[in-house]
């Protein structure tokens, strides 16, 4: 087998033009996913101040857990804290755009739902927000999933994904777990 | 077949630093290392087995949420920053001397470098183990430690900076003595990695400097937490590079020698560590993709640069490969594949070599899956991402941590192993216990299985499924904990037995065609530190600037104790 330098330095150059391609076509599929699929990372960045969330208009306790908006999107608001979720359970209709969005008074928080790649950091100073679509009906956990302190392993929180036509709300719009109707 | 290499021109006299033969001026330091980060490094893997018992259903003794916090931040402090720091300055300073075959210079400034990093990890150890800094060693603000927790990491990282000075006075002195010549692989590398190492710290420097230690002794109240998270994300890819770096120096001087055949190619060595001197910095954002306080361009810009520092990588792979098929060919290997089967594999360094790119593979694969931006959401935080740095960082670099030990062993205790079998079964306890405490873990990651949790409520049937792969994982815990301790006697007998008369160096891999002369920009990093610097402005300029720009409300500070 014949190494000489000219051989060496072609063969590496060729190896180089494979890598070449292995990271286009990766760049490439995440591009398409972005593009066209719109899976993108969550990425609102939007504030909001951790000393008076309880003061402030969207996360006020009445308006926690999830609500039907006057044009008709499923929003669930949570508060996340030092060690748990504020409501601890939610409900959401499956197959319909469901808009989540968190907040955090203390310390950072982030949040997973099982069986879904709904998955987010709550830092204190912003609204967290995710878009989703729940396709499948259950009991999902959602635990916190960032270290907060000593506490952590007991927060977690129930959603509670129902098939559209069982999802009920108040006249105010709002869902809540455990209404049986 | 090869060329014959064009003779060296002859050397100048041997200058005033020249090592007299059968000497190593750095033994002392260099063990002095090797033990506090082989130390820290069992206490480590001892607390990671307990841990894991913790989480399993399993009932394991002083099970408390406050013992296990600490036993997670110390296991983090203990590998993430005493084994690397103190292995790599020990590695770092037998490259300097014997692949230079000179004195190293500062020798003081190297102990009290030394001395500096003990300070520092005692004060840190002793924070941890009193209850006070349970904040991990990712350090997550608001939550605050006492501050003796922070200075005495402080410490340890000046004391790199040192080490960092001395790498580059060495090679800097190298180059005086043998003017136009290029500097020996190992050293470039290591230098390179000095480098790095010094754009590295910036990150977690600003952030404990300007915002944490100042809230820990109780000055500020308040702290932004999303300028916290970048600055240390700036840190926080880079230093696996920092940890990687003696692994790779391995792959391309070491292993082509010990297989017995040389490197493909020395060029492609030093092309691959300035990409890896470049790309392992600009990349910090993709542990915060899911993140609010960051736009999705800045996410996409970062993850786009995180897939050009997996180029180095795949560079590694052929041409380390290619070196090895010299070697098994060139020992009779015939076919496609059959080369592969002639390669010594009971060397200690080819074993190890083979067992990290099987880790490779897999542990480089999750990286990939991590890296591609919205599908990180799949598995941000769960176990997943544990298992991806097990694998990548305690499978492919600490396999070749120990496998460099055992090559420095016999010149730093004048003695050879007398036999290599019980080093051989250790290298492969570590394989064996790394896959199957990291390949469950994959798995449960998949299923939501979320991070950092002291105990399980396995009342519930979804964690309850888990159990049986949290008890597989804790078998290849204990397997590794196994290997440790034959690791540490492996090292320590040759303290009193083996057979005497090593010499007091190490043979480093010779190129297939050894440079005689290569461009200044793969034999110096002028060049390198004016592109990472524009790189850094680019990737991390307004992601930093913007919260001076538009600053956010502050988080109120969580004082631990």
């Amino acid at each position: 087998m014949a190494i000489n330098e000219k051989a060496i330095l072609k063969s590496e150059l060729r190896w180089g033009a494979v890598v070449g391609v292995i990271v286009a076509i990766i760049l490439g599929a995440i591009l398409f996913a972005a593009l066209s699929m719109h899976i993108n990372p969550p990425s609102n960045r939007e504030y909001i101040d951790p000393k008076t969330l309880h003061l402030s208009s969207e996360f006020t306790e009445g308006n926690l857990g999830t609500r039907v908006d006057p044009n008709g999107r499923v929003v669930s608001r949570v508060i996340t804290t030092q060690f748990e979720f504020v409501p601890n359970c939610i409900t959401v209709p499956a197959n319909r755009d469901v808009t989540l969005r968190f907040a955090s008074p203390d310390v950072i928080h982030g949040i997973l739902v099982t069986g879904t790649n709904v998955n987010t950091m709550v830092i204190p100073g912003y609204v967290a927000q995710v878009h989703t679509r729940f396709t499948k009906t259950g009991d999902l956990l959602m635990p916190c999933h960032e270290y907060c302190g000593l506490g952590h392993s007991q927060m977690v929180a129930t959603v509670k994904v129902v098939p559209p036509e069982q999802f009920r709300t108040d006249p105010q719009g709002r869902a809540v777990c455990g209404n049986r109707r | 077949m090869a060329t014959v290499a064009d003779p060296i021109p002859a050397s100048p006299p041997a200058p005033r630093r020249a090592v007299v033969s059968g000497e190593l001026n750095v033994r002392g330091l260099v063990a002095a290392h090797l033990w506090v980060a082989v130390a820290a490094f069992l206490v480590a893997c001892a607390l990671g087995v307990w841990q894991m018992w913790a989480r399993s259903p399993i009932e394991a003794p002083a099970h408390t949420a406050s013992n296990y916090f600490r036993s997670v931040t110390l296991h983090g402090v203990s590998m993430a920053f005493v084994l690397t720091t103190f292995f790599i300055m020990g590695f770092g300073y037998y490259v300097a001397e014997t692949a230079l075959k000179r004195r190293m210079p500062g020798l003081t400034y190297a102990w009290l470098a030394f001395w500096m990093g003990i300070t520092g990890t005692l004060m840190a150890a002793l924070s941890v183990i009193s209850g006070n800094a349970s904040v991990l060693y990712t350090f997550y603000p608001p939550l605050t430690a006492t501050p003796w927790f922070y200075i005495g990491l402080v410490l340890v990282v000046v004391g790199s900076w040192i080490w960092c000075v001395l790498m580059i006075a060495a090679m800097r002195g190298w180059k005086a003595d043998n003017p136009g010549r290029p500097v020996p692989l190992a050293m470039f590398a290591t230098v390179a990695n000095a480098v790095m190492w010094l754009w590295t710290t910036v990150g977690v420097a600003a952030e404990l400097l300007f915002q944490v230690i100042p809230a820990a002794f109780g000055w500020n109240g308040m702290i932004d937490v999303g300028l916290s998270r970048t600055l240390f994300s700036w840190t926080l890819h880079a230093i696996v590079y920092f940890w990687l770096f003696p692994a790779y120096i391995a792959f391309y001087t070491m292993a082509p020698r010990a297989a017995g055949g040389r490197l493909y190619s020395d060029t492609m060595g030093r092309i691959a560590f300035v990409l890896f001197l470049l790309y392992s910095l600009p990349v910090g954002l993709h542990h915060l993709f899911m993140d609010p306080e960051h736009s999705n361009g800045f996410k996409f810009i970062q993850m786009f640069l995180t897939a050009l520092v997996s180029v180095p990588t795949l560079l590694t792979v052929f041409t380390i490969t290619a070196s090895m098929e010299i070697a098994g060919r060139m020992r009779g290997g015939t076919g496609l594949l059959g080369w592969i089967g002639a390669l010594p594999w009971g060397r200690p360094m080819v074993l190890a070599t083979g067992l990290a790119f099987l880790m490779l593979f897999f542990g480089g694969g999750g990286g990939l899956i991590n890296m591609s931006y919205g599908m990180n959401a799949m598995i941000h935080n769960t176990s997943w991402v544990t298992a991806h740095f097990h694998l990548i960082f305690g499978g492919t670099v600490v396999i070749m941590y120990f496998a460099i030990a055992y090559a420095m062993w016999p010149s730093i205790t004048g003695r050879h192993f007398p036999s290599l079998k019980p080093l051989n079964l250790q290298l492969w306890l570590w394989f064996v216990g790394m896959m199957v405490m990291t390949l469950p873990w994959h798995y449960t990651g998949l299923q939501g299985q979320w991070r950092r949790v002291a105990a399980f409520d396995y009342s519930d049937p979804l964690i309850a499924s888990w159990g049986p792969w949290v008890i597989v994982s804790l078998i290849g815990g204990i397997i590794l904990m196994v290997s440790a301790v034959m690791f540490v006697a492996n090292l320590a007998l040759l303290h009193r037995r083996g057979i005497p008369g090593a010499p007091a160096t190490i043979d480093y891999a010779e190129a297939v065609h050894p440079p005689t002369r290569v461009p200044s920009s793969l034999n110096g990093f002028g060049l390198w530190n004016i592109l990472v610097a524009l790189l850094m402005a680019g990737a991390y300029g307004y992601p930093i600037a913007q919260f001076f720009i538009d600053p956010p409300p502050q988080a109120v500070i969580h004082q631990l104790s």
